[in-house]
């Protein structure tokens, strides 16, 4: 009892205590804060990295792709059919996208996928990051007349309202030009000095000259579209800000805008294809390395487009196969099990899982998050030297007291318990503070984010490299328990020594003690 | 009158080294504390006897020779069994008052009874043991003071509240070192004069450690301390 209640008094009555609690506070909210935020930013991560990539996904390195994807599937389901709980075949393509701009082209390396709108949402969440509502509960290829992107203010006018009204005025703007044209041409003025450097605005025929012959001719843009495609939104647009330091998107093509993509088919002697594409929808993940790299249209099309589709069958390949698996389901055994059936010497197939193919960034996010705590354990262990140096000065300043205790009765162990137990009560209550103001200020983060962003003049996540709103935060109770015992193991065990050294006192000695 | 050796130290012998040279500081010390008795041991300063004092509390080990406590031999005995004595057996009361400066009155009388017990058997019994402190506290006068501090104390308070505290356990035995060595002479006869109406209302057998031959006369038995050895006789007639 007396270890306790002397242990509440020295914690009353010594207030260089307090300078440990404080430090032992301080670094328990930062780990807390830290943890919360990196695992807030690890889940969101995961989460995007995931959403477009299935469990499992295995790839062919044939330019014709794998025959047969029913017949593969099959097989799969043989090998772990009661893993799979969802499959999906497509084609992946490298392809260059074309957009026509002000009346210049904008080329982009994009990785072209042929996807099947029925079956693509079982292996991943690919509608979840479409921008029309109705597309992100079931892809459409087809344009849609607007309502894209409700929760954007500056997004442009999309869709078929858009597409009418922008051929109206290239229409309209064509037939100002012939009649402007069909005036100089007889006084022979020339007007070339006259139209200055700056960009010539032309209507998108003028660089997309069909290819298509007849065909194309007949086309009609103001109640047709071409076949259907989806771009990462990075693909087509760039943001940055304004004279005002506001952040400002600007797109290259919308909803609504014909695009042209160029790809190689799948014969052996490759010819690139060369096939216009009205963009019916975007996706914004919020990963750069997919928003920025990846575009979409239906599997059938890509399939007739690169010539996948055997003349005397009508069999189609697919270049890829993506596999959900059961939740809890071991994604590096169902792996080994299916590069058991299909053996790399025998079939080019590339099989992985989602984990594999983003290895380098999730260990670097893992190194990341470890580094960082054992970085800031290490505040929490300075704090930890501050208890010893404060201890052994208590212990110090106490020997006659100790002394006092012992020839009460006291055994070496009670004394050592003592400030064993007050090395204890630091830890809780320095721990028990920082657990509080570190929750608060996770609690708070934006708001807190906001006042720093005043104070400073500074965006601490700038919305033009990450791509979210507000900062996200994940709250697991196991860290905050190891966080916490972390922190009041380090106090207890800094608070060994002076004990240790108040334990083994001779109590003469220390009655005696000036 | 009961003739009961409380305590008694056989052919004590203890030495300290300084420098690798020994100075012997009791040479052979053979000594009785008869119970119901006021026991003085007196000496001039460095004579040895709060030495001697030390390790009749256990609070030191002789080099050789042995201390006994109501027959049992308690100087080699366990370290558990040693705590156990210093807190049920012996009061111990210093010159130097040393109360616990962070604990009241009250709480530093109640401090031996927190070292005996368990927390639990304290908690279940705290109640019983406060009402026995604040009696202590009145037995020495002190019950006004029980909230106060020892920094908010005189010196005489101090050790009235050292006296309340060493018989807060109902020892067989009081220990006082130099009880009276930090006070002024009128504050140190009021002490004396506590000690003695303890010993003769409750017949407690107290040993007394003085350098002051004026306090040793008001005990019944007087040792002298000289080069580390006793001499034995009436207090009058050694203070002669």
């Amino acid at each position: 009892m007396y270890r306790w209640l002397l242990c509440f008094r020295y914690l009353r009555t010594r207030y260089i205590a307090l300078a440990s609690i404080i430090s032992v506070t301080l670094g328990v909210a930062t780990l807390i804060v830290v943890n919360s935020v990196m695992a807030g930013f690890s889940a969101e991560m995961h989460e995007r990295l995931h959403g477009l990539a299935s469990d499992i996904l295995i790839e062919c390195h044939t330019s014709g792709g794998m025959p047969d994807p029913e017949g593969h599937i099959e097989e799969i389901m043989k090998v772990c059919g009661d893993e799979v709980v969802g499959s999906s075949a497509s084609v992946h393509v490298p392809a260059m996208l074309g957009i026509e701009f002000n009346g210049q082209l904008i080329t982009r390396h994009v990785n072209f996928v042929g996807l099947d709108p029925e079956t693509y949402d079982n292996v991943s969440h690919f509608g979840r990051y479409l921008l029309h509502p109705e597309n992100q509960s079931q892809v459409k290829f087809d344009l849609r007349e607007d309502g894209f992107a409700p929760d954007r203010d500056q997004f442009p006018e999309s869709g078929w309202n858009y597409r009418r009204a922008r051929v109206a005025y290239e229409r309209a703007f064509a037939v100002e030009q012939a009649r402007i044209d069909s005036l100089r041409a007889p006084s022979g003025i020339s007007t070339s000095d006259d139209m200055g450097p700056s960009i010539h605005i032309a209507p998108p025929s003028n660089i997309f000259k069909d290819t298509e012959g007849a065909t194309a001719s007949e086309f009609d843009p103001a109640v047709e579209q071409y076949p259907g495609v989806i771009l990462g939104i990075s693909t087509c647009s760039s943001r940055m800000r304004d004279e005002q330091n506001n952040v400002k998107d600007h797109y290259y093509c919308r909803p609504g805008d014909d695009i042209r993509m160029m790809f190689p088919n799948a014969s052996d002697n490759p010819k690139v294809v060369n096939q216009k594409f009205t963009v019916v929808d975007m996706y914004e993940s919020g990963m750069s390395e997919y928003d920025s790299t990846f575009a979409f249209c239906r599997l059938d099309q890509m399939q007739e487009f690169r010539g996948m589709i055997d003349p005397a069958t009508q069999a189609r390949s697919v270049t890829t196969i993506q596999l959900k698996l059961a939740e809890g389901a071991d994604l590096n055994a169902v792996r080994d099990a299916l590069r058991r059936r299909f053996p790399p010497n025998i079939y080019a197939y590339n099989i992985q899982t989602w984990r594999d193919m983003q290895g380098p960034l999730l260990a670097a996010v893992r190194l990341e998050t470890t580094i960082l705590n054992i970085l800031l354990f290490l505040i929490i262990a300075v704090a930890g030297f501050g208890i010893l140096a404060t201890f052994f000065m208590i212990v110090v300043e106490k020997t006659r007291d100790i002394g006092t205790l012992k020839a009460l009765g006291a055994s070496g162990g009670g004394v050592m318990s003592i400030f064993l137990t007050y090395g204890l009560l630091l830890g809780f209550l320095g721990s028990g503070a920082g657990l509080v103001g570190g929750l608060l200020f996770v609690d708070h983060i934006n708001e807190i984010a906001t006042v720093i962003e005043n104070i400073t003049g500074q965006e601490v996540f700038d919305p033009t490299v990450y791509y979210f709103t507000e900062i996200p935060t994940i709250i697991h109770p196991f860290t905050l328990v190891w966080v916490m015992a972390g922190a009041v193991g380090i106090a207890v065990f800094s608070s060994v020594l002076p004990a240790l050294r108040a334990a083994r006192m001779h109590p003469v000695k220390a009655l005696r003690f000036e | 009158m009961n003739s009961e050796i409380v305590l008694r130290a056989q052919n004590v012998y203890k030495s300290y080294h300084k420098d690798r040279i020994e100075v012997p500081v009791l040479r052979g010390v053979e000594f009785e504390v008869t119970a119901g008795l006021i026991t003085a041991l007196v000496g001039r300063s460095g004579s040895g006897k709060s030495t001697l004092m030390h390790l009749l509390a256990t609070l030191d080990q002789p080099d050789r020779g042995e201390i006994h406590f109501r027959g049992e031999r308690i100087d080699n005995a366990t370290s558990a069994r040693r705590d156990s004595y210093r807190n049920h057996d012996i009061g111990i009361i210093f010159q130097f008052y040393h109360l616990l400066p962070e604990l009241s009155a009250v709480e530093n009388v109640l401090a031996p009874t927190m070292i005996g017990r368990s927390a639990w058997n304290f908690f279940r019994h705290r109640k019983e043991a406060r009402r026995r402190a604040e009696a202590m506290l009145d037995r020495v006068g002190l019950l006004h003071r029980a909230s106060h501090k020892p920094s908010e104390m005189s010196g005489g308070e101090m050790q009235r509240a050292a006296i309340a505290r060493a018989l807060m356990t109902d020892p067989a035995l009081l220990l006082a070192d130099e009880p009276t060595g930090n006070l002024d002479t009128e504050t140190g006869l009021d002490i004396l004069k506590l000690l003695t109406e303890i010993n003769q209302d409750d017949g407690l057998t107290i040993l007394m450690i003085t350098h002051d031959d004026s306090i040793a006369e008001a005990a019944d038995r007087c040792h002298r301390m000289q080069d580390g050895q006793l001499r034995q006789g009436i207090p009058e007639l050694l203070i002669a």
